[in-house]
């Protein structure tokens, strides 16, 4: 169980992780400077000195998320963070480490894209984290957080995840998070335990065959294999889907919404709530796996489901396809870093509650 | 007919002189008739023997055709991405940083797709052993023009022989890293005669010997050949290189450890 400190301190978003993931016993850190997460990669080398870490700047991204492969392969608890153009860069090297079942934490701090887009907030990067992103059958562990607190603690979670079932995790936080100070109670060091795998490239010793990390099987049929043992992890994966409800217990209106969306749904809720609307929210917390069964369990009282997103609507198809038609599923957004207030929101929540039977059509763009 | 060979270490009276290092597995090479890297395979697998360091070893082997290189080095191994082998070695040695660490990689991936992390390794002075081979040719893809290939010389995508106007110059890569301050040693061989062979030998243990210093990057060019992708018998091969690589690319010490 992770403990936390008695006392709370008051950080920015990426500092609280970086410091969280020393915490967590990181013992590598590789990474490339992009805005806005380089204060991850500043924190890290102005601690090297004095924590048991490696810390690295490395050439590109491309050159990070293959040394994180070697430290990873090599048994060590590593991670690496940028933000969407650097984490396309490292999208080979996460097919690899998926299909070489090496576990790792990696950190996107989206912004707003395509392209090299703007340094502002955003979550355009939802499919890439959550649908593989790089070539082949594969998934990642995605967890996004809300708050500051949520930075420093879903280290933890990412690494016992990853460690767990062998895979990579990825923190999926944006611009605003990874920049914003707000009071954190951090992990406790010491409360993550870790030990090298038997499979770990740690030198061949005499009772043991030699270890082999590789994303290499030519035979189709071997091929095959790997892949349904793949998915027969991703299936028992399912079991850490994990989500937070805000008000459903009577809502009529349900907000769906992850991240910095969720913490400005919060505050649309309540405007709402103050003007008699119905209305819930269901944040999830693991974007992949999708928390489906929040949306399968949800009361008859329930008309309809607005999904707010800081994109042109990405989640939103998953939330569809959990629902599976029983309501009808809006979608309202920006792009782009640009950020709706909740009385944007608020305004998209009465468009939907006056025209609750009427099919969906697009939302604030 | 049913014959029962007795090994050679037991016959009494009976030096042995040559036998299969237990460091290399005794599983078939796939490589094709000719090719060097059975050979570069057995003498850097000699030289962990002989130092004693299998269990201190972990090798890197990216794409290529010597890919396959841990069904055959019986140490630990990671399989890279094309051109990035490098930079898992880095990460594998830093955070095992009293093992011994190497990298196997073609032309095409160590001056071509990987220029950037080889000369990046390199710069750093990353203490691992790289082991480069040269044969101007993309052997596993069916010989296509490498970083290395000499001008006119005729692969799959230069059908009428390299012209430096639209393709550029083979790239002495080995010569550029061996000009910055985190190469320790560099060197290039070959592997095709019992003399080359020996001197490659001498190379790869003097640069196993140095990763014990950390004073940067050892790095082991071996010119090599491929007859399959040349399209020559392996003799005729072997020829051709003595006469065309080793001109552009001579054999010999580039950058030898100054004494402190």
């Amino acid at each position: 169980m992770v403990q936390h400190d008695h006392e709370p301190r008051l950080m920015k978003g990426n500092e609280a992780l970086a410091e969280s993931a020393l915490r967590a016993g990181l013992e590598a850190y590789f990474g490339y400077p992009i805005t806005p997460q380089s204060e991850i990669l500043e924190y890290f080398t102005a601690e090297a000195p004095n924590r048991k870490c490696v810390v690295l700047q490395a050439e590109s991204e491309l050159a990070a998320i293959n040394m994180v492969f070697g430290a990873a392969g090599a048994g060590a608890r590593v991670m690496t963070s940028s933000s969407s153009p650097g984490i396309s860069l490292m999208q080979e090297g996460l097919s690899y480490m998926a299909s070489a079942q090496l576990p790792c934490l990696v950190v996107n701090v989206n912004r707003g894209g395509p392209g090299l887009g703007t340094i502002q907030p955003a979550q355009g990067d939802y499919f890439q984290a959550t649908k593989g992103g790089g070539h082949g059958d594969y998934r990642l562990i995605v967890l996004a957080p809300s708050s500051v607190q949520e930075m420093a603690d879903f280290v933890f979670d990412a690494f016992r995840l990853a460690d767990e079932y062998r895979n990579p995790a990825m923190i999926l936080a944006d611009g605003a998070l990874g920049q914003m100070m707000e009071k954190v109670t951090l992990p406790t060091e010491g409360s993550l335990p870790h030990s090298r795998q038997s499979w770990a490239t740690t030198g061949k010793t005499a009772d043991r065959e030699r270890n082999i990390i590789t994303s290499l099987f030519i035979q189709p049929e071997k091929m095959e294999q790997v892949n349904l043992a793949l998915q027969k992890k991703y299936a028992r994966l399912q079991q850490e889907a994990r989500f937070e409800a805000f008000q459903t217990g009577d809502a009529e209106i349900i907000l769906v919404a992850f991240g910095l969306a969720a913490r400005i749904c919060q505050k649309a809720l309540e405007l709402a709530r103050a003007k008699g609307i119905k209305a819930g929210l269901l944040r999830p917390i693991t974007l992949y796996p999708f928390p489906s069964k929040a949306f399968t369990s949800l009361s008859p009282d329930v008309m309809s489901l607005l999904t707010v997103e800081l994109n042109s609507g990405q989640m939103v198809e998953d939330v569809r396809l959990a629902v599976n038609g029983k309501q009808p599923v809006y979608f309202a957004g920006r792009m782009g870093g640009m950020i709706p207030t909740p009385e944007d929101i608020l305004r998209e929540i009465e468009r939907v509650v006056s025209m609750q039977t009427v099919p969906e059509e697009g939302g604030v763009r | 007919m049913n014959r029962t060979l007795t090994p050679a270490r037991e016959i009494e009276g009976m030096e042995l002189v040559y036998e299969r290092p237990s460091t290399l597995t005794d599983i078939r090479m796939h490589y094709c008739p000719g090719c060097a890297h059975g050979v570069v395979h057995r003498v850097l697998m000699e030289v962990v023997k002989e130092m004693g360091i299998q269990e201190q070893t972990v090798g890197v082997a990216p794409v290529g055709c010597s890919v396959f290189a841990y069904n055959y080095m019986d140490v630990d191994m990671q399989q890279a991405a094309h051109g990035r082998a490098s930079a898992v070695a880095t990460g594998i040695k830093r955070v095992l940083p009293d093992k011994f660490v190497f990298s196997y990689q073609g032309d095409g991936d160590l001056a071509a797709i990987g220029t950037g992390e080889t000369i990046h390794t390199v710069n750093r002075g990353e203490n691992i052993l790289i082991v480069f081979i040269n044969n101007g040719i993309y052997g596993m893809t069916g010989g296509q023009m490498a970083p290395t290939t000499l001008l006119g010389m005729v692969t799959s995508t230069t059908p009428y022989g390299r012209d430096s106007a639209v393709m550029g110059f083979p790239l002495k890569i080995t010569d550029l890293v061996a000009h910055l301050p985190g190469a320790y040693y560099v060197s290039r061989q070959a592997a095709h005669t019992p003399t080359t062979v020996r001197k490659l030998k001498k190379a790869l243990r003097n640069a196993m010997e140095y990763q014990k210093l950390k004073r940067g990057t050892c790095f082991v060019e071996v010119v090599s050949n491929c007859p399959s992708g040349w399209k020559m018998a392996p003799n005729e091969a072997n020829q051709w290189m003595e006469k065309n690589m080793f001109a552009m690319y001579p054999l010999g010490d580039l950058k030898v450890p100054t004494p402190s």
